[in-house]
């Protein structure tokens, strides 16, 4: 067990903002901090037992059809948090919308299955998905707390409201589709000045 | 009867698959650096739009429906878009070498591509459109992700020649451009059809 194979996917090899991978779901749900949850959440649960499976099972996947071997795990997982999510969190569920069933599509966890996954042990691979999914958690919780402190003026999670309004007119283009682009694109132009990454 | 003329304007402008509703990503930042790359991709994404929206319309209604196995359209559908694309590539690669040579590259890629999900799911499960409907969406969503690609493509071979702060080179400013796109989209929004 190497404790750094769980570090480096937080901030040095972050998906979103080194690798610039997942870049629909950071796009498209980060209008609220409360989606944002949600999302890592579901994303953070196909990761980490995906690639938990796929590892365990590298000797017995053939090597010709492995994508295909990954896409059917990957999928058959999404399809039980799909499931889950509709039974206890209907509102999280219509929130997220497309995006819950799509989390299958998105390279990220199949990147990891590939490039990791189906070479490593058990341990390192849990450590690894483990780490990949607190920076891809990080990444859009980041960008959703500042589009929603800036779009709707105040942030509220699950009915509380964590801060308070600050102002009573916001600019409602930061939960619109440009304020997306904006903000990401203005984080990476700042992280890349701070030689973050 | 659906309003067909509305589905197509709402999926090329008003609901951009691109910039409102952000899916089709990766390829629209990986491939927009030249315009002759952005094109062949477009068009090879319209045409696996249209095809595998009807595809999986087909499946869903007269096989998953019937099997009251609705919950299983996130695998089915994952494999016949991949399997689709693989025999398309055969396909395209033993009649026409010469399509094979523009398109090939892209065709794998699309697999992966979550707008074909996307717009396979919204036929189905999200919209509930018949066929025909399913069928226009298809083509004009794919011909929306072209749009989009090929404005893209032309700013950021403009952007080549500008000057841009160090920090901002490549991704972020690609970013910018696009969020600029997007506010020039939203106009768009208020259109009612």
């Amino acid at each position: 067990m190497k404790l750094q194979e769980f570090t480096k996917g937080i901030v040095k090899k972050n998906a979103v903002f080194a690798l610039a991978l997942g870049l629909c779901p950071t796009l498209a749900i980060t209008t609220s901090v409360e989606n944002a949850l949600g999302m890592s959440l579901a994303v953070a649960f196909v990761l980490i037992s995906s690639n938990f499976i796929i590892s365990a099972l590298k000797h017995f996947i053939p090597q010709e059809v492995r994508i295909p071997c990954f896409i059917v795990i990957i999928a058959s997982l999404v399809t039980v948090i799909d499931l889950l999510m509709h039974g206890y969190s209907p509102t999280l569920y219509k929130h997220l919308g497309i995006f819950l069933p799509l989390i299958v599509v998105n390279c990220i966890i199949l990147g990891r299955a590939e490039v990791f996954a189906s070479k490593r042990s058990v341990s390192d691979t849990f450590l690894d998905a483990a780490g990949i999914s607190v920076g891809f958690a990080l990444a859009i919780i980041s960008v959703s707390a500042i589009r929603e402190l800036l779009g709707s003026g105040a942030i509220v999670i699950f009915g509380h409201k964590v801060v308070p309004a600050l102002t009573s007119s916001p600019a409602t283009a930061m939960i619109l589709p440009p304020g997306a682009f904006l903000t990401i694109g203005i984080l990476l132009a700042l992280l890349r000045r701070a030689k973050v990454m | 009867m659906e309003n067909l003329l509305g589905i197509a304007i709402g999926a090329i402008l008003i609901n951009n698959i691109v910039l409102t509703k952000f899916l089709g990503l990766c390829p629209f930042f990986g491939v927009s650096t030249k315009l002759k790359n952005a094109t062949a991709m477009g068009f090879a994404v319209t045409f696996v739009m249209t095809t595998s929206s009807i595809l999986t319309w087909l499946i869903y209604e007269y096989l998953l429906i019937p099997l009251h196995i609705e919950y299983m359209r996130i695998v089915v559908f994952i494999l016949v878009i991949a399997s689709f694309v693989q025999v398309m590539e055969m396909f395209i690669r033993a009649s026409s070498p010469k399509l094979h040579r523009a398109l090939g590259i892209y065709l794998p890629l699309i697999t992966t591509n979550c707008a074909i999900l996307g717009v396979a799911l919204m036929n189905t499960t999200v919209e509930g459109y018949s066929l025909i409907a399913a069928t226009v969406n298809g083509v004009a969503t794919g011909a929306g992700f072209l749009l989009a690609l090929l404005l893209m493509a032309g700013l950021r071979e403009s952007l080549e020649l500008a000057d841009p702060p160090q920090a901002f080179q490549g991704l972020p400013l690609a970013f910018i451009s696009a969020a600029l796109l997007a506010l020039a989209f939203q106009g768009f929004s208020g259109m009612i059809l």
